[in-house]
């Protein structure tokens, strides 16, 4: 791999720690806090494609477990993949991968929306699947039930995706580092 | 002595720097220029970051463009970007990693370059609480460390302050390698050998630095 | 530079080896999953807790790493005491509580920078075609870079409150991505002509 890759992975993965130090938003309806740590997980993907967002993920959890406070609330170590919610950061990787593979086949015709779709679709749908699941499984209860805890925290997502669908497709238009792997079309870039 | 030979440099099918061709032997080079005028470009070609579009940059005879990168360090604006470790004593071993030097070579050579700079009770602290006249100091160490034969800087004084910028200036004024110096602080290139004024992609001026730099700063005034 | 969970110590935990005591670990919780019911856990929690006394690790630094998925905890004690019974509600939660417990002592007792050296001479072993420089690489690189993009972070927090846009993520979030992103270019610029390969 290039160095320059390594870097952006690097520089990517510390990207998403930073962005536990902010505060969370409230949702005032369902009372859950929205933190913007996996906004960045989403833009990992939408901004680095799927190999490199997907490794940046990978590396952020790796310094998480190794016991650096990374996650948002401070929280680190080993723990945090052994409790009930584990499922949602190991899905995390799949889902930066996801975003990032989608962006590279809709580059040409990423505009907001597609971009929103594309972070609901691996940020949402793909992260749940993997979350949910994982969760019924730790805690023995049913899928179902299993989902319905989890309710409460789409609407969060769903804002995080039309935010991060803005950045990407700013990001795209004034610094883009992905090279498409749709049809080709006359591109520029580095 | 480095020598361009009709160097170009495009980007995107833009012309950036056009038809350079030019000698350098002298110990002390500074170059000038607007922003934009290309003197970043012109300044990475020296290491082969940059490589040309057609020409050839030769250094003592080498052209190939990673072995240009052994011999000339290249020390950045901006030393945040350059420092890629978290401890000073492991940014400075990164270079000679690559060397595969027995360990306690490696930490001698290291503990030299510290004292050479009086920068000895650096050594174990950390690179991103240092001060940003300290960072830049490192960054040269990290540069120095390789035993360059020859060391280009791009605007390595924009972010110090007054004091840190003399000190830095004296460090480079000290050292026995031939240097380039890219800078828009033309009081530091007064006493230097020689100054390059790039303009749109060309070489605008070549002199020394009396006449080079007052018509540099004839052309601001108008 | 960047504080890690460890709480200083010089117990015979502290003192063994990052991989046996993740080696371990994984035993424990594999266990704790094959094996189930109330009496594994029970023997479990007292291994964790003789653990804990071991380590001179207080009950507060216990009570810190199970504090975050207290609420989520809370909630599954009610639904399995709902579905089930209150027994198997209490099995459960406890098993979590051990798990985490299992886990924390790993993290209380071994510095990153530990981790970090056996990652790193884990690859020596690791075969060819893994890209160990660069994973080292990585490694240190985002370490050097949590505080800098943390800085850049409030500074971009500040110059977008100036204009009023401190609540808008996507006016904090776009030059954080663009201005790291520019810095991730210069970097690898610098990275690559300080090294030979
Ligand atoms: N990837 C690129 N594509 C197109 N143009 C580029 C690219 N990179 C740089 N340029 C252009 O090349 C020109 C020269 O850039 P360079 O960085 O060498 O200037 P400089 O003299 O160092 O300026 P400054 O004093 O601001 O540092 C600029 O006009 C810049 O816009
Ligand atoms: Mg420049």
């Amino acid at each position: 791999m290039e160095t320059r890759n390594v870097v952006f992975i690097a520089l990517f993965a510390a990207i998403v720690a930073a962005l536990a130090v902010f505060p969370p938003i409230t949702l005032p309806l369902v009372g859950v806090p929205i933190t913007a740590q996996s906004l960045g997980v989403m833009l990992a993907g939408g901004v680095l494609g799927a190999v490199r967002g997907g490794l940046a993920v990978v590396l952020f959890l790796v310094l998480v477990a190794i016991g650096l406070p990374l996650l948002a609330g401070g929280r680190g170590g080993f723990g945090v993949f052994l409790g009930p919610s584990g499922g949602f950061l190991v899905g995390w990787i799949v889902a930066a991968y996801a975003i990032g593979y989608m962006t590279e086949r809709l580059w040409h015709r990423l505009n907001y929306l597609v971009a929103a779709g594309i972070c609901f679709a691996g940020g949402v749908v793909l992260l749940y699947a993997i979350g949910v699941p994982w969760s019924a499984f730790v805690a023995e209860i049913p899928i179902g039930t299993a989902l319905a805890g989890s309710l409460p925290f789409i609407p969060g997502d769903i804002i995080k995706c039309l935010i991060a669908a803005g950045v990407m497709v700013i990001v795209k238009r004034s610094y883009p580092i992905i090279t498409p792997k749709s049809p080709a079309m006359p591109q520029t870039g580095m | 002595m480095i020598e361009f030979a009709d160097v170009s440099v495009e980007k995107n099918g833009v012309p950036i720097l056009k038809d350079i061709t030019v000698r350098l032997s002298e110990r002390r080079i500074g170059v000038i220029g607007r922003n934009g005028s290309g003197k970043s470009t012109f300044a990475r070609l020296f290491n082969g970051i940059e490589a040309p579009s057609a020409g050839t940059v030769t250094l003592n005879g080498v052209t190939e463009r990673k072995a240009l990168r052994r011999h000339v360090g290249f020390v950045f604006q901006n030393p945040d970007n350059q420092i890629v470790y978290p401890i000073v004593s492991e940014d400075l071993a990164f270079g000679l990693k690559n060397l595969k030097l027995p360990r306690d070579e490696t930490q001698a050579r290291i503990d030299e370059v510290l004292a050479r700079f009086d920068l000895a009770h650096l050594r174990d602290r950390f690179t991103h609480q240092l001060s940003g006249g300290e960072k830049q100091m490192v960054a040269l160490a990290g540069v120095l460390v390789m035993r360059p034969t020859m060391i280009v800087l791009d605007e390595p004084t924009t972010l110090l302050d007054l004091w840190n910028k003399r000190k830095f200036m004296a460090a480079i004024d000290a050292l026995d390698e031939p240097v380039v110096v890219v800078s828009h602080d033309l009081d530091l290139l007064g006493h230097f050998d020689r100054v390059l004024h790039i303009e749109d992609g060309s070489i605008a001026g070549d002199g020394r630095p009396g006449p080079v730099l007052a018509r540099y700063v004839a052309g601001s005034q108008c | 530079m960047l504080t890690d969970l460890y709480v200083f110590g010089d117990s015979p935990l502290h003192r063994t080896r990052p991989v046996v005591k993740i080696t371990a670990l994984v035993v424990f919780c594999s266990t704790l999953f094959i094996v189930e019911g109330w009496a594994s856990v029970l023997v479990a929690g007292a291994l964790v807790v003789t653990g804990f006394a071991v380590a001179g690790l207080k009950p507060r630094h216990a009570f810190v790493s199970v504090r975050p998925a207290l609420w989520i905890l809370a909630a599954i004690f009610a639904v399995q005491a709902y579905l089930t019974d209150v027994v198997f509600a209490g099995f459960v939660v406890a098993r979590f509580v051990v798990l985490i417990l299992a886990a924390a002592l790993v993290t209380l007792t071994t510095r990153t920078s530990e981790f970090v050296d056996g990652i790193l001479s884990a690859l020596t072993y690791a075969p060819a075609w893994v890209p160990k420089e660069q994973i080292a690489l990585a490694i240190s690189l985002c370490l050097r870079f949590i505080p800098l993009v943390r800085a850049v972070l409030e500074d971009v927090r500040q110059a977008q409150s100036a204009r009023g846009l401190d609540r808008n993520l996507t006016a904090l979030l776009v030059p954080l991505v663009v201005r790291t992103l520019k810095t991730a270019d210069e970097v690898s610029q610098a990275v690559y002509s300080r090294s030979f390969d």
